[in-house]
């Protein structure tokens, strides 16, 4: 009989070989201490992190930790339950009330991580009659939402609007259409020309919904993401979100203006049939988001960072996925998976972390080290930063 | 010449610049196995037969298509439905 996990072997085997050279594993990290956003002890060493998507810093917000610690203390360490059962409390309707001040919508929903808003939202507004649109480099949530559903599916070229435009030209005039968009792509840091794209879908009478996962908290005046940036919050249909990047704990939400936008709390099935998010979590996510309506200062210093890093990146020679920073995500490209690799060990060893991201995660095949900055590095820890990349380039080969 | 040869002859030809094995083309080739395409080939070649035929061809559609025969097939009967 066939072992089921034969079809693993050859990744265990490619694996395996990567291991056998001497290397420690990228995908396995233990976090021993964290100390701040932006600092851990990792082996036993104090490491500057930089790849947490941690972009505003609220993690160990002194306002944010008291509201958790609150909430564990009035009620308990977790509901056991459904939204849409025993597991809605004060604090989920106070979460979602802060989210729509935030959003400056009429109607918000908090689910239990970002994936599952994703995987709602994608699965249940669109039947199988209906025509989803999706860019190419979509998030994994996005595409498994399409799955779980019973759409049709068409992709269009990643940032394309042309291509965008045609294929919409292409539906038939029956069913409905959404455009899936998001403001910022979390692989190569890049941004989506929004303003155009939304013109685009909007002419062909499409409903869009854009993620703005790695946009939230430091785009647009009032940090609500690429989106608000571009002008265009009018034409929206739905923003997705997450509190793992910029509001620093963990959940998902979809907000929005649709007067029936309130149907989806029975019909989404990631939403109806999981446990809702524990008081603390919702208790911390709500306080950091009224927090983050404030956070000038926080933001301007998140761009200073990020557009430093790129800049010294660059100048270092490294070769980085976007021009110049367009986010608070930095991605370097390397040749192939043992230049990654090593490269990515040497800086671990210097006391800085990143991402190493690979295929099928990354797109067109792409060997990524992904930085992403926080408004509470120092520009004295860009510096320690730019410092160690430096060294390690040098050590292993990838720069001059 | 029927359509359908044509058509073949036509997706052959589109077929070619992204067959870098060099493998021979038949009703039952197949795109994952005898061509080694990977996602981002199949995409980038579904636009290229898309754009030729002005066809869409859905992602639910490109799931049930394996080998070249299947794809001829369904290349014939989106362009008779349009």
């Amino acid at each position: 009989m066939t072992d089921l996990f034969s079809k693993f072997d050859p990744l265990i085997a490619e694996r395996q070989a990567l291991l056998d050279t001497g290397v420690r594993d990228p995908f396995a990290i233990v976090m021993e201490k964290v100390h701040s956003p932006t600092l851990a002890t990792i082996q036993g060493r104090e490491t500057i992190l930089l790849g947490t998507y941690n972009y505003m810093g609220m993690t160990f917000d002194p306002d944010v930790i008291e509201a958790g610690k609150r909430a564990l203390d009035e009620y308990g360490s977790g509901t056991t339950g459904s939204r849409v059962l025993n597991g809605t409390y004060q604090g989920h309707t106070e979460c979602e009330e802060a989210l729509k001040e935030f959003y400056g919508t009429k109607y918000a929903m908090v689910f239990s991580t970002g994936y599952q808003a994703n995987l709602g939202l994608m699965s249940t507004i669109a039947g199988k009659e209906d025509y989803i649109v999706l860019d190419a480099d979509s998030h994994a949530s996005i595409y498994d939402g399409c799955a779980l559903g019973n759409a049709q599916i068409v992709r269009f070229r990643h940032n394309d609007v042309e291509d965008l435009d045609k294929r919409l030209g292409r539906l038939p005039a029956e069913g409905g259409r959404l455009v899936v968009l998001e403001g910022v792509y979390s692989m190569l840091g890049d941004i989506a020309p929004l303003k155009e794209m939304v013109a685009v879908a909007k002419k062909h009478g499409a409903m869009i919904v854009v993620d703005e996962a790695h946009g939230m908290g430091f785009f647009g005046e009032n940090g609500r993401g690429v989106f608000e940036e571009a002008g265009v919050e009018a034409d929206i249909d739905f923003v997705v979100g997450t509190f793992s990047k910029s509001v620093g704990t963990v959940g998902g939400f979809i907000v929005s203006n649709h007067p029936k936008f309130e149907v989806l709390r029975l019909v989404c099935r990631p939403y109806v049939f999981t446990a809702s998010l524990p008081p603390s979590v919702v208790a911390t996510a709500a306080t950091s988001i009224r927090k983050l309506m404030h956070a000038g200062d926080k933001r301007a210093h998140l761009w200073e960072n990020s557009r430093r890093l790129h800049k010294g990146l660059r100048d270092l020679g490294f070769n980085i996925a976007t021009r110049e920073a367009e986010s608070a995500i930095i991605a370097i490209l390397l040749p192939d998976q043992n230049a990654t690799v090593r490269m990515w060990q040497a800086l671990i060893e210097q006391g800085v972390y990143v991402n190493m991201a690979r295929p099928p995660a990354t797109p067109a095949g792409m060997y990524l080290l992904r930085c992403s900055l926080c408004a509470e590095h120092t520009s004295e820890q860009v510096s320690q930063i730019l410092d160690m990349f430096a060294t390690a380039g040098r050590a292993t080969g990838c720069i001059d | 010449m029927t359509d359908r040869d044509e058509t073949f002859a036509k997706v052959a030809a589109l077929i070619e610049p992204f067959n870098k094995k060099g493998a021979e083309l038949n009703e039952a080739t197949t795109f994952a196995g005898d061509l080694e395409w990977d996602s981002l080939i199949v995409m980038d070649f579904v636009a290229s037969v898309e754009d030729e035929f002005d066809i869409m061809i859905t992602m639910n559609q490109q799931a049930e298509i394996e080998n070249v025969g299947q794809l001829v097939n369904a290349v014939e009967e989106l362009r008779n439905d349009g």
